[in-house]
């Protein structure tokens, strides 16, 4: 299901952790989903010094959380901002069809983080950056208002049973 | 620390078949392959050796043989129950489910919801039992069958089956239990439990895959779902799988011969493994019954980490396990069991399940014991919760 390049990456992931005194943090995903993913960046001179992650999830999640930090270490921003998913799925062989998600989700909270250095140093965001962050924000919103209806009707199908 | 050997802690999904099973096997394949409708003496001795398999089979449930019906899955076996009585018997529209089966009968029961039928879905407790008074009172006047399987696949509790084929049976309604996991493992008696139609499977006690059974009591009304030739007394047309049944019969020879003193080990080395991972691992849980469980299940939640990592961890280091997380569904649904004992999403994607068998032995379950701590210590370190 996994290719070997994928399961090198899960059994032995490069940069996992907390950075201390992180530049830009970008968190993503829901717990209900069952991947979260944060990742923490370090700036110098527009350029990713340092780059963590913290995933909770599967092994695809966990190779990718650990293939976007290898793809985004030493580049400059702009540069990191162009990686895509395909970028990850093809340093890491391919990922199964089910798992494609697991990628959009790194590239998305790399951008997280970025957006979050930019904004915090008030410093000039691109148009594109903040479109990219309204929609993976849109998007968590959506997932918690779907998981929200979907929670509270496993509770009624529970007290309506028991009653 | 790595393991030379393989552990196989799976033995729910599948068990390997005995040797004694394979070699009792190996003449139907070969020698006596013959068609057991046919007249000449190779179909005949395919027929006795499949006659006799059927007693066994039958006795071993305390059934007659005439109503014992083979199949080729329990997941053919269920579909059979559900669809074949409800065709058989079109004035009872309503059909009583547990939330906690398996899938081939939620999803073959929502399948005849959509056709018109209505559907009870049991609810379960926390340990995912479900209780004979839900079912007493999810019954209707239009109610056709009660189905609740005898112990779950996952989390392996046991469920009263008894008396609820007690409460079906004094209302006239049919019950059908599915005892994939239980067959060959723990004693039934379908009269003493009141038993109208039960499926089992061999390849979950160490006979051969693509042999299981639907036992359907005399007198109960079912329709087939294959049709062809009239094998299986009309109910079930297919070739005859000879060389399977063989197979199937000669592993409930076996399992009944050895339940007690291999439930007795079975059930040692189980509470070795629950009380080592539960006092060495912090926030680690044990999903299902605390004591009515099957002898062979350990089922885990573990905080913070999520169960498709856990076993692919475990299987890195030769430990062959399963979960139920959403992540490692085709679907990406946490699993319906876990839910339906009230857990919430978030946590039931940290589950594990190890389940034992024949070959299990006290060593292999103390190089568990040292590596799991690692796998879920590693994993935390990357998670952003602990």
């Amino acid at each position: 299901m996994y290719t070997k390049k994928t399961l090198k990456h899960f059994n032995n992931p490069k940069n996992y952790g907390k950075i201390k005194d992180p530049d830009g943090i970008g968190k993503v995903g829901n717990i209900i989903c069952g991947d979260v993913m944060w990742l923490y960046i370090k700036v110098k001179k527009d350029k990713i010094t340092d780059i963590k992650f913290e995933t909770f999830g599967c092994v695809a999640a966990i190779a990718t959380s650990s293939e976007i930090t290898e793809l985004a270490k030493g580049k400059t921003l702009t540069d990191a901002l162009r990686l895509g998913k395909d970028d990850i799925i093809g340093a890491l062989g391919g990922l199964p069809p089910v798992k494609i998600h697991c990628s959009v989700l790194a590239i998305d909270a790399l951008a997280e983080a970025i957006f979050d250095y930019l904004t915090k140093n008030k410093l000039p965001v691109s148009e594109d950056l903040i479109k990219r962050h309204e929609v993976i924000q849109k998007h968590k919103e959506v997932i918690e208002e779907k998981y929200h209806d979907w929670t509270e009707m496993e509770e009624e199908m529970h007290e309506g049973s028991n009653g | 620390m790595s393991i030379k050997k393989r552990i196989y802690l799976d033995y729910a999904a599948t068990t390997p078949a005995d040797p004694r099973v394979v070699k009792a096997m190996t003449p139907y394949f070969t020698n006596k392959f013959g068609n057991t409708a046919s007249l000449h003496s190779f179909g005949m001795e395919a027929k006795e050796a499949v006659d006799k398999s059927r007693k066994i089979i039958a006795d071993a449930i305390k059934a007659s043989a005439k109503d014992i019906y083979f199949t080729s899955s329990a997941t053919e076996s269920n579909n059979l129950a559900l669809k074949g009585l409800a065709w058989a018997n079109p004035d009872k529209k309503h059909i009583i489910v547990s939330s906690v089966e398996h899938d081939c009968v939620l999803t073959s029961a929502a399948w005849l919801e959509r056709e018109g039928w209505k559907l009870t879905l049991l609810p379960v407790d926390k340990n995912g039992m479900v209780s004979p008074d839900a079912v007493k009172k999810a019954i209707r006047p239009d109610t056709l069958v009660v189905s609740v399987m005898h112990a779950n696949n996952e989390i392996g509790t046991i469920n009263s089956i008894g008396e609820i084929g007690k409460i079906c049976r004094e209302r006239g309604i049919y019950f059908h239990t599915d005892a994939a996991q239980t067959f060959g493992k723990l004693p039934i008696d379908v009269n003493r439990l009141n038993i109208d139609l039960l499926t089992a499977s061999a390849h979950k006690m160490y006979g051969p895959k693509g042999a299981a059974m639907l036992y359907v009591r005399t007198g109960v009304k079912i329709k087939p779902l294959l049709h062809g030739g009239g094998h299986e007394n009309g109910l079930r047309s297919s070739t005859v799988n000879a060389p399977a049944i063989v197979g199937f019969a000669e592993s409930v020879k076996i399992c009944l011969q050895e339940m007690k003193q291999e439930n007795r080990r079975l059930i040692k080395l189980r509470d070795k493994l629950i009380k080592g991972i539960l006092k060495n691992i912090p926030d680690s849980y044990l999903n299902g019954h605390p004591a009515k469980r099957l002898p062979n299940n350990a089922n885990f939640r573990f905080a913070y980490i999520e169960g498709e990592a856990i076993i692919m961890q475990l299987d890195a280091l030769n430990i062959a396990a399963s979960t139920a997380s959403a992540c490692s569904s085709p679907k990406l649904q946490p699993s319906h069991v876990l839910l339906a004992c009230g857990m919430r999403p978030q946590d039931a994607h940290g589950s594990l399940r190890l389940t034992l068998g024949r070959w299990t032995t006290e060593r292999e379950i103390g190089q568990v014991l040292k590596i799991l701590p690692g796998v879920v210590e590693k994993l935390r370190k990357m998670s952003p919760f602990k």
